[in-house]
């Protein structure tokens, strides 16, 4: 039986990774825990071990292709689904529905009531956490009003196209103004400017010590909103942890164009180059890159470009995830993210 | 926020009055109410129509003559016999007719003249009076062969019989008919409940179509409890359902009262004279309530079920036709239960939960024992319970599910499911 010993975020030390960023993390306690979640839906295994350490106050992704697990991990720690091993702590219970009012949550399929108002879509939202149904409806217009819809609020779900629900039941998602947020592919569905208000949107909640969770297939967003993430594949999570640590395990690359194509100096690039074009591509040596220009420029390589430049982390997803998962995300959303 | 703030989820009937409050509002102010204040009206027209329709055709087709072919006089005779009869029997009498006054000598074959098959002539009288030869249907003759009798012995007699008057003296009721209005409450009472409970049972179930086509279902999954859903599900629709009834019970008291509807004949029967339940009037109307209720909570709880464990809309409708059809028979056999009191049939109708609500109602308009209506609405209460708690967590076990299903097996049931049309949500 698996059982939590820690209450603070403890990541393992990297090299890479700042002193100030480690102690800030250290004095964190953990919104959400995990430790060994498996799920299986008639003998199918659909999570397979999954361990989770979310910061209170983070924004913190959940990577991965479809299928790989993100929404059953999210709904064992919402408490929809029940967990068939493992254990979660959730804002420091370990049966979430103890802290249910405190938590948010948009799942990936959306839905509203047709028939209802959009003030008081959000007012039902606020009830189901506990939010007495009028202060919901108050809140429910001043949320509208604050994120330029008031002008929306008398009108039916049916009436409002498909980005202004969503953007309802996001609002619905907040009303009751919830400790931790959990929302499964929020990007999903959104044009490039819904994106960016949502962006700014989750920015403001982390600003204010709300914790933000949320999957996505799209790299962009959590390379843009995240410093912690969680890359799954096939059920597991082969990395969690800091953005920055993900980068940092793979070398920067080094872009280099050249004059000659050929001569002494291709001696000095290392054996894992590749020419692609006009261009080689390597990482960057363990020695640096001072004594690879020595070696170009008494190579006579003819130096026309050369750039150094820091793993991005879709090559990080690429680096742990696998490229078959790296090329599920792609082939799902090749243009999503892209602002 | 404090440790003084509520953190956990809202209690079970907290949350069920949040979803019952917002079905509620939803239903009251939709057009599906209107019909459904309408929805008796449905059954009371086109059973009405279908009455009067087969009476208008059992008449048409069941006004048989009986004719009479015998000497002239004697054909006189047995038709004035037979109108002097009719005053004191009516309806018991068949209607006689003259075929044919015979010369004397002339013979006729009455087979013949019904092999003919003209006109409405479904028996044929010959021979004399004394004598009179009745060729019909076995089962016509055996019908009439008593009244004919009666005739011929009217037409033979010189004078008319001087038939003694017979004074009356009413009574309200008798044994017999105690019992039998008894029974007549009991099947009026299980077929208006069973009607109602269709008609909330299958709007519960559109409730619940409602949010798995609006795929508001998870939300509420993630926020309260299944089971808060579902019993917020069935107050709200006991709720439209108690306004419909007060509308309706408005609308025949404003009848009577500005109207001036005779309450005496209203629905065709008089109502001072309704024969009193086993338990009594104002028992029979609480309990009628309480088995209402009980009946409408064990089977909205099922379709509920059946509601929420189908994967998509057009399962839903799929499975919903079964167990409307598995609804009736229910109701059937609790009213085939009416005829075996105390008997194997009633007390299996009283112990399956589906049918108890029924049975005991039955059992209460006929009968005038009162304690065990107190097991069974426990025992049904019971079911209630774990009904709705099954309900729930099938839901979670089967519909929460992401990600790659396994390859389902493919039974005969499953593939009829499945062949329906793509889902439309």
């Amino acid at each position: 039986m698996l059982a939590f010993t820690r209450a603070v975020y403890r990541r393992p030390v990297d090299a890479a990774l700042g002193q100030a960023e480690i102690n800030r993390n250290l004095a964190r306690p953990l919104a959400v825990e995990a430790r060994g979640l498996v799920k299986r839906f008639d003998g199918t295994l659909a999570v397979a071990g999954i361990d989770l350490e979310v910061p209170e106050g983070a924004i913190y992704g959940v990577l991965g292709p479809n299928g790989a697990g993100k929404t059953t991990t999210l709904r064992m720690l919402l408490g929809i689904i029940e967990p068939d091993e493992g254990v979660r702590r959730v804002l420091g219970h370990e049966r979430p529905q103890d802290v249910a009012r405190l938590i948010g949550y948009l799942p990936e399929e959306r839905g509203l009531y047709p028939s209802m108002k959009a003030y008081e879509a959000i007012a039902f939202m606020g009830a189901l956490r506990g939010l007495p149904l009028e202060e919901g409806r108050e809140r429910g217009r001043a949320l509208l009003e604050a994120q330029d819809l008031g002008y929306a609020a008398q009108r039916h779900i049916r009436q409002l196209s498909k980005g202004m629900a969503q953007q309802v039941q996001l609002l619905g998602t907040l009303v009751h103004e919830p400790k931790l947020v959990i929302l499964d592919e929020p990007f999903a569905g959104l044009d490039a400017i819904n994106q960016g208000k949502l962006e700014q949107l989750i920015r403001a909640l982390a600003a204010k010590g709300t914790t933000v969770i949320f999957s996505t297939h799209v790299i962009a967003h959590a390379e843009r909103l995240c410093e912690n993430v969680a890359i799954i594949a096939g059920g597991k999570v082969p990395y969690a942890g800091s953005v920055e640590v993900a980068r940092d395990r793979i070398p920067p690359q080094v872009r280099l164009e050249t004059r000659e194509g050929d001569g002494p100096w291709r001696a000095a690039l290392p054996a894992d180059a590749r020419h692609e074009g006009a261009f080689w591509y390597f990482p960057l040596p363990e020695s640096g890159i001072e004594p690879l220009l020595r070696a170009l420029i008494e190579g006579e390589a003819g130096i026309l470009s050369l750039s150094i430049e820091r793993a991005g982390l879709h090559d990080a997803f690429v680096a742990i995830a696998g490229t078959a998962a790296a090329r599920a995300l792609e082939q799902e959303s090749p243009v999503e993210g892209q602002r | 926020m404090t440790d003084a703030v509520p953190k956990s989820r809202l209690p079970l009937w907290q949350a069920a009055w949040v979803i019952a409050r917002r079905d509620f509002v939803s239903i009251l102010f939709s057009r599906y109410f209107i019909f459904f204040l309408l929805g008796p009206l449905f059954p009371l027209v086109v059973g009405t129509l279908a009455a009067g329709i087969g009476q208008r055709v059992q008449d048409a087709t069941t006004q048989n003559d009986v004719a009479v072919a015998m000497a002239p006089a004697d054909v006189d005779a047995m038709l004035r016999a037979h109108d002097e009869l009719v005053p004191m029997l009516g309806p018991n009498l068949p209607h006689l007719v003259a075929l044919k006054r015979l010369s004397p000598g002339e013979t006729f074959d009455p087979k013949a003249a019904l092999s003919g098959r003209k006109g409405d002539i479904a028996a044929v009288v010959t021979g004399t009076p004394a004598h009179p030869v009745l060729t019909a249907t076995a089962e016509r003759a055996g019908q009439w062969q008593g009244a004919i009798a009666l005739i011929a012995a009217n037409a033979m007699a010189k004078t008319n019989p001087a038939y003694p008057v017979v004074e009356t003296a009413s009574v309200t009721t008798s044994g017999a008919s105690e019992r039998v209005g008894r029974v007549h409450t009991a099947q009026a009472s299980l077929t208006l409940m069973f009607i109602v409970t269709v008609f909330l049972t299958g709007m519960v179930m559109s409730t619940l179509i409602e949010e798995k086509a609006n795929k508001i279902i998870e939300i509420l999954a993630a926020a309260i409890p299944m089971d808060a859903v579902f019993f917020g599900k069935l107050f709200a629709m006991f709720l439209v359902s108690m306004v419909g009834i007060a509308v309706w019970v408005t609308a025949i008291a404003g009848l009577i009262g500005f109207a001036g509807l005779n309450p005496t004949v209203l629905g065709g029967f008089d109502v001072h004279n309704l024969p009193t339940p086993g338990v009594g009037w104002p028992l029979y109307l609480g309990l009628a309530v309480v088995y209402f209720t009980m009946n409408y909570l064990i089977i909205g709880s099922v379709f509920l079920t059946i509601g929420s464990i189908a994967a998509t809309v057009r399962e839903v409708q799929t499975l919903s036709m079964p167990a409307t059809m598995a609804q009736i028979v229910v109701f059937f056999v609790a009213t085939l239960a009416l005829a075996d009191p105390g008997g194997p049939m009633e007390l299996a109708a009283i112990a399956f939960p589906l049918s108890s609500p029924y049975a005991m109602l039955a059992r209460a308009a006929v009968q005038e024992s009162l304690w065990p209506h107190l097991p069974a609405i426990g025992w049904q209460a019971l079911w209630v319970v774990l009904f709705i708690r099954g309900g729930a967590s099938l839901f979670r076990k089967r519909v929460m599910k992401s990600g790659p299903q396994p390859a389902k097996r493919k039974g005969p049931f499953r593939r009829a499911v499945a062949q329906g049309a793509p889902d439309p949500v």
